[in-house]
């Protein structure tokens, strides 16, 4: 597969060339951090939930195919299509067939990072359809030509000021005008013409219920609702893993979504579709892509868990402070670092990498994804498989050998502290030496730690 | 080809046979609330609505009177018998387009859950379930004693299914996505009250 992209460590350094900048994404972050913890908090089962959601998730993975028929089944008894997807291609064609079948010309979508990973946008709109995100965020990034930065909050990345500008060009707000009462008064404006307008409306779906046969979508807009309730045909697309079996479990799961994601005690709106609107269509297409394949591995199965609620990345001290652009993925942040080498190991082998392995994404994840584990794992799984670049694999090897040889361990110190202090300047802080980019190395001691502790128990025996 | 797909997904994952994880019970004990309506009160302030306690439904029509948004609204919708100034027809809607003028809707939600103010209302009697997203304005009449302490025990009370939309709502529809300013009415209603009906 693909070498294309940067390295995260290089796309990085773009974005952390922007001190202030950096500080101010950071900031915006932590401050959704601490409020997850508050939410966290107000709630004595915590524990038990998440206990109770990872056994839920992992439960539905070892009997996936028998839940998928019996919501198949369900969903069909109460007059939805459903739709299977084995592939990003297959889901794509399967949209667009249905959209053709109509006519329609003009669709307003929902918040799915399943449809961006299948880059479905690109694809109805070579075919001549208008597609408009609603979501406040991704309609801002979609102005802008880019994907979200982040899964929960799409457009973090981006100051007030150049909303203001983004918004002058395109909705014609006042020129310099950055309040976010007034951009977002304005994009409601806006929007609400593209809802009165479309012919059909997408969704993702957040949970799935087997028994029920229906489909469950968490926002705080509102967007999802008006776009699926103004036009007469809802497409909802969901990965397979978005299933639980019972409708019991949907309360482990929204008591856990919002706090997890903003710190909310639950999302503003929590829809539940159970068949058709009267004299519509309720299409569920059910994709696979790939995720048939992840559940084989015992090693990253259980980031099919996963419900998409960010709290990984908010408090990902790498995160923070590099941006969700710097990891080139759909999904960024450490369960997309989990994620995107799954598809493309060498295309993003550097983001296993960009981890300082600090364990706080485990610590609150929702559903009990051992994430920083995992992303350990990768390294040794990357390196395995020869997906990292030739310098990684030789500087791996060399400290390597050097670590497990006492004798070249011993003589690498005592040459460093011989002759490093005579070197000129350029031998330690050079390209090669991305440690000593902003770090001054101290200065040599004459004698090592183990040097002095023989000599101190030579003294004491001695006397 | 679609059949192709659905058999080739289902071949793929029955290729693997996973060991078995048992399906947690969860009959609890989850916390409940000490003050369920004193605590819903409280999450729907947090959340940017309001919770007004009233003795009976006919205080309700004095209390809209008192709401800045409803004595500015032209056109008002109720599914709550006995409202007032209701003018506007639901049923004589044919298209749920031509409810997109609506300033204030009153409707009735079957209970309320105390930890996250979540109201649960479903298409049952509004002919365009698009109604609760469209009007600028949304007030839900909830009767007061109809309040459960948490989702637990709101979801063994809903019937999932048997209708074909069914929605927890709690608070007015709101944004943060530009710089995490928290902004009150992104695309749906700009306010939510909530009357708790004591009688």
């Amino acid at each position: 597969m693909g070498t294309a992209v940067r390295s995260h460590p290089l796309e990085a350094a773009d974005f952390v060339a922007n001190d202030s900048r950096m500080h101010w994404h950071d900031k915006a972050l932590w401050f959704v951090r601490a409020k997850r913890d508050k939410a966290a908090a107000s709630v004595p089962e915590w524990e038990q939930l998440r206990e109770a959601a990872s056994q839920i998730k992992l439960h539905t993975l070892s009997r996936l195919p028998e839940y998928l028929e019996e919501f198949e089944r369900n969903a069909t008894r109460l007059g939805a299509v459903v739709h299977w997807a084995r592939d990003a291609e297959d889901h794509n064609r399967i949209v667009l067939e249905i959209l053709k079948k109509h006519g329609i010309r003009r669709i307003v979508k929902s918040k799915s990072m399943l449809t961006e990973e299948c880059h479905l946008n690109p694809h109805l709109e070579k075919n001549g359809i208008e597609v408009v995100d609603t979501d406040l965020g991704e309609r801002i990034v979609q102005f802008r030509n880019e994907p979200p930065s982040h899964i929960v909050l799409p457009a973090i990345h981006i100051k007030k000021e150049e909303v203001g500008e983004l918004f002058h060009d395109r909705l014609g707000t006042e020129k310099g005008a950055s309040d976010p009462t007034y951009l977002t008064e304005a994009a409601r404006g806006h929007l609400r013409d593209k809802f009165m307008n479309a012919e059909a409306g997408m969704t993702g779906v957040n949970f799935a219920v087997a028994e029920t046969g229906g489909v469950v979508v968490c926002t705080n807009e509102g967007n999802a609702d008006l776009g699926v309730s103004l036009p007469r045909i809802h497409i909802a697309c969901m990965g397979i893993e978005k299933l639980v079996p019972r409708t019991q479990d949907l309360a482990v799961f929204t008591r856990l979504l919002a706090r997890s994601a903003t710190g909310q005690p639950i999302t503003t709106y929590t829809s539940h579709f159970h068949g058709p609107i009267p004299g519509g269509e309720l299409h569920i297409v059910l994709v696979d892509n790939g995720r048939s394949q992840f559940r084989e591995s015992e090693e990253y199965r259980s980031s099919l868990k996963c419900i998409r609620c960010g709290a990984c990345l908010n408090t990902c001290p790498i995160f923070r402070r590099s941006g969700g652009h710097s990891y080139h993925a759909v999904i960024p942040g450490p369960i997309g670092s989990v994620l995107a080498p799954l598809r493309e190991p060498k295309k993003y082998y550097s983001l296993p990498y960009a981890c300082s392995l600090c364990g706080s994404c485990s610590d609150v994840c929702p559903v009990k994804i051992p994430l920083h584990q995992m992303l350990l794992t990768w390294r040794g799984d990357l390196a395995a498989q020869k997906a990292l670049p030739w310098t990684k694999r030789a500087m791996m090897k060399c400290g390597s050998l050097v670590l497990r040889n006492t004798w070249m361990y011993t003589l690498a110190g005592k040459l460093a502290r011989t002759f490093m202090p005579w070197m000129p300047r350029w031998t330690l802080y050079n390209p090669l030496n991305a440690w000593g980019k902003h770090r001054e190395v101290p200065s040599f001691p004459p004698h090592s730690f183990r040097e002095l502790y023989r000599k101190r128990q030579q003294k004491n025996h001695g006397r | 080809m679609a059949d192709n797909s659905r058999q080739a997904i289902l071949d793929q994952l029955r290729r693997t046979t996973l060991e078995p994880v048992a399906l947690p019970d969860l009959r609890g004990p989850w916390t409940t609330s000490d003050d369920p309506r004193r605590q819903f009160a409280e999450v729907l302030a947090a959340v940017g609505g309001r919770a007004i306690t009233v003795g009976s439904l006919a205080e309700v029509n004095a209390e809209l009177e008192k709401i800045p948004a409803y004595q500015n609204a032209r056109q008002i919708c109720s599914r709550v018998a006995g409202i007032a100034r209701a003018n506007v027809d639901l049923d004589a809607a044919g298209d749920p387009h031509d409810l997109e003028k609506v300033d204030f809707f009153i409707a009735p939600g079957e209970f309320g859950v105390a930890e996250n103010a979540a109201v649960w209302v479903t298409d049952e009697s509004i002919k365009h379930r698009v109604l609760y997203f469209l009007t600028q304005h949304l007030a839900l009449v909830v009767p007061a004693r109809e309040l459960v302490s948490n989702m637990h025990e709101a979801y063994q009370r809903v019937k999932l299914g048997q209708r074909q939309f069914g929605l927890f709502l709690s608070g007015p529809s709101k944004t943060a996505d530009i710089e995490q300013s928290l902004v009150i009415g992104a695309h749906g209603a700009r306010s939510l009250t909530a009357f708790l009906v004591e009688s």
